[in-house]
């Protein structure tokens, strides 16, 4: 016998989901409650256990797919033993969403709410009124729901009619039992009226596809266009020998205090931000539209632009400016594992002051990074490379690296931006440097 | 890394009773004893038969709820020593006033699976008759059963009986005005009423320490209460602490306040994600503490505990589970006139007019394929 696993509402009026993953693969025997794979909802990531024991039939949908509740995803081959207590639940109506009576939203009525008009059955079947004798209006499109009642809503679902397609004949274009049932008798001749292709018939070779806006997705676009458009960003690049630096990181590598310790170019990077920002506080500052003030921080919350598997997210270090290289090399470790499995605390993600974002480990040399909104300053680190290079009088194959910086114009200008990113690039290139400006 | 205080502060000055510990030992405590001197090994594994057939039961309804089976499901893992531990210490003609999260107690109490879960599966208002099983169906308000509770005591001590109401509340619920009054007409009243909190840590995802920034137990003196701070990962603990309170009810002491310190190791409800807020140690620190391994690894150290026994726990909290199940998905959707049903002790005529509005309104329906079975819509 097969059964079929529909996409329930995981959360108190969830509309859809995407599945994150499979676990098992058509052909896996599975037990009851064993973990089929993880969806991803608006809420949170969750497991789905097997409602089954069985054998998978088949899988739906791929991962990265959204679907909306009520879909099947996945269905079992399972013994054919009777009502077993695994074998309930799948009695329900075709588009019944398979949770709850009245619970939760139904897709196809969660929009606006419309002001229910009551229908007070009369006597008998309901005779044509006036109105309804009325030839149909030329039907169009409409963007928001279609106003009707639930009978007839209900009515137009069981006869398989998207009430879309409907020109209500009703009072302000209320869609009534008469519009349905001549709609569908016009169906049943086959008389085209003028309907427009179903919307959802292209069966093959999908020239576009269009995805929901939501989650990190949606947070990021929103975070970039605020800064991007209100922001002035300046970006100046600076192309250094990093050879020192990568040198020094190599003997810190071979010390015992760092022993598991990860130490890169971005613990460098950090710890020369950490010192210049003292030095060029308006790059550690933040602009107050409302207030009309400009808030310069005497700490120094450190943002790192982190891609995970949800999106950018952009955690901080808190206080980075009092942590030695090893406490900040442990801080930025700890960072970027938090961020991509998924736990960063919403506090991490708050009260950043400046921000790096680490382009360099996709091989990529420099760029116009966007503000993380509020904060004044971001650099870019770019990948170091073996390129030739002056050195010492003549060229020779050095590690090279480009820092990009963007800033904004309002609360730091030309001298003090470019000051900043020389001190920076001096301390990368050479960390004896820090000795200097420290 | 975060300002937010987790804890609150001056926990010191607070004495957790306990008396057993993380790592299963049995220890002292002056005041717990006296209560706890007539549990046998039989008592023993009951409270723990009962503590692992509450965890069974925590898991199902979880996986229910991700078939699709149930609308909504608020998880007890973690804070079954407090919940086992505290009806344990209750006789039957005591009233109990649980929140939403009390399904181990209910199911401790008597209450049978449909009557649970339907509540949880959307079709029930009311899962089961208070007055048979001495216990106020689960309250969703924050804090309100404190209110009903002490009532109900208040109630008692005019009838002059010798039983008893307790109240389970959260750490969240303190902080809410009902509990604030509830804590003092039950000591202006001297009700014969306990405040049983459990201290799960987050209420929602707001940590303890934003709710007080004192224990929670510290509070209720200034109400002119007793209050006493338990292991609420220690069942023995927790049995011999509210046995403390009821004997103090029983014996015109008047109400005491109790704060079983646990922690809720999931979600909030399934609705939920706490890997948003929750810090990542977290789970790590406090499975450390976990109330059933901790009781095993007494009753495994104390002899108490062989292979045969703790098979027949896990058979009966896995047959618990499948009668769960069972019960869960096949509860019939409930006729929609029923809705009428046992809101009003009487009828009355605003009553009786919606019942025929509602009436007319589904047989508009009528004639419509699948009419009769299900109805879309609030009523339903």
């Amino acid at each position: 016998m097969l059964a079929e696993f529909k996409l329930p509402d995981l959360g108190e009026g969830l509309t859809e989901s995407e599945i994150v993953s499979w676990h098992v693969a058509v052909g896996d025997l599975v037990t009851l409650n064993q973990v089929l794979g993880e969806v991803e909802t608006a809420k949170a990531v969750v497991e789905l256990p097997s409602p089954y024991a069985g054998t998978v039939a088949s899988i739906t949908h791929e991962p990265g797919t959204t679907v909306d509740v009520g879909e099947v995803i996945i269905t079992f081959e399972v013994p054919d033993s009777g009502a077993g207590p695994a074998s309930a639940p799948e009695e329900e109506a075709p588009k019944r969403i398979p949770t709850l009576v009245g619970y939760g939203a139904d897709p196809e009525t969660s929009a606006v709410p419309v002001r229910r008009q009551r229908v007070f059955a009369t006597a008998g079947a309901p005779a044509a009124t006036p109105e309804a004798t009325a030839p149909a209006a030329p039907v169009h499109v409409q963007a928001e729901r279609p106003r009707s009642t639930p009978p007839v809503r209900k009515l137009a679902r069981d006869l398989g009619i998207e009430l879309e397609l409907l020109a209500g004949s009703g009072e302000r274009g209320l869609i009534t039992r008469e519009d349905v049932v001549a709609f569908a008798g016009d169906q049943a001749k086959g008389t085209e009226t003028a309907v427009a292709a179903p919307p959802s018939s292209m069966e093959t070779g999908l020239r576009e596809v269009r995805t929901p806006i939501k989650g990190v997705q949606k947070a990021m676009a929103q975070a970039m266009v605020a800064s991007a458009f209100t922001a002035p960003h300046v970006t100046e690049f600076m192309t250094v020998d990093v050879t020192a630096g990568m040198e020094f990181l190599a003997k810190l590598r071979q010390r015992r205090e760092f022993d598991g310790v990860k130490v890169t170019p971005l613990t460098l990077a950090a710890k020369a931000v950490a010192l210049a920002v003292v030095r060029h506080p308006e790059l550690n500052s933040h602009w107050d539209e409302a207030a009309q003030e400009v808030v310069t921080f005497n700490y120094l919350n450190l943002g790192i632009a982190a891609a995970t598997p949800r999106g950018l997210l952009v955690p901080n270090i808190k206080d980075a400016h009092t942590m030695g290289l090893r406490e900040l090399a442990m801080a930025l470790g700890g960072l970027a594992e938090t961020a991509r499995a998924g736990k960063t605390a919403p506090a991490d993600l708050a009260g950043g002051t400046f921000s790096i974002t680490n382009i360099g480990v996709f091989g990529i040399d420099g760029g116009t990074p966007i503000l993380n909104p509020g904060e004044a300053g971001i650099l870019a680190l770019g990948a170091v490379r073996k390129m030739p290079w002056e050195h010492q009088g003549q060229v020779a194959l050095r590690d090279v690296m480009t820092l990009s910086l963007s800033f904004d114009h309002r609360l730091v200008d030309g001298e003090h931006g470019s000051r900043f990113l020389a001190d920076v690039a001096a301390v990368v290139a050479d960390p004896a440097m820090a000795l200097v400006l420290g | 890394m975060t300002q937010t205080r987790h804890e609150p502060t001056g926990q010191a000055a607070m004495k957790m009773h306990q008396l057993i510990t993380a790592d299963g030992t049995r220890v002292h405590d002056e005041l717990l004893d006296p209560f706890v001197q007539d549990v046998d090994r039989d008592t023993l594994i009951s409270l723990y038969g009962d503590m692992v057939a509450v965890r069974r039961i925590d898991v199902e309804a979880t996986a229910l709820q991700r078939q699709g089976q149930l609308a909504l499901w608020p998880p007890m893992l973690g804070q079954e020593a407090s919940q086992v531990g505290s009806i344990h210490a209750m006789d039957q003609a005591d009233f109990i006033f649980p929140t939403y999260r009390e399904n181990g107690v209910a199911f401790l109490r008597g209450a049978k699976f449909p009557g649970i879960m339907g509540t949880w599966r959307g079709n029930m208002n009311t899962g089961w008759d208070p007055y048979e099983l001495n216990m106020a169906t689960p309250q969703i308000i924050i804090g309100s059963q404190t209110l009903h509770a002490t009532g109900y005591a208040m109630g008692i001590a005019m009838e002059g009986k010798e039983t008893l109401a307790m109240a389970y509340l959260g750490d969240g619920a303190t902080s809410q005005g009902d509990v604030h009054e509830s804590m003092v007409f039950a000591a202006s009243f001297q009700a014969p009423v306990i405040f049983f909190c459990q201290n799960n840590h987050w209420a929602i995802s707001e940590p303890v320490g934003l709710q007080s920034a004192v224990p929670i137990a510290g509070r209720a003196p200034g109400y002119g209460i007793p209050g006493l701070q338990v292991d609420g990962n220690d069942v023995l603990a927790v049995l011999a602490a509210v046995r403390w309170a009821a004997q103090r009810a029983r014996t015109g002491g008047g109400p005491s306040f109790i704060e079983a310190v646990t922690y809720r190791m999931g979600p909030h409800t399934t609705a939920d994600d706490p890997t948003r807020y929750r810090g990542v140690t977290e789970l790590e620190e406090w499975a450390a503490k976990d109330p059933l391994a901790r009781m095993r690894t007494h009753l495994v150290n104390a002899g108490m505990l062989d292979g045969e026994t703790e098979a027949g726990i896990s058979a009966a909290a896995d047959a618990v589970a499948a009668e769960l199940r069972d019960a869960c998905i096949n509860i019939p959707d409930p006729e929609p006139m029923t809705v009428f049903d046992d809101i009003y002790a009487e009828d009355h005529p605003v009553l009786d007019r919606e019942r025929e509005q509602y009436r007319r309104y589904l047989a508009s329906f009528e004639g419509q394929p699948g009419a009769g079975q299900q109805v879309q819509g609030s009523a339903s």
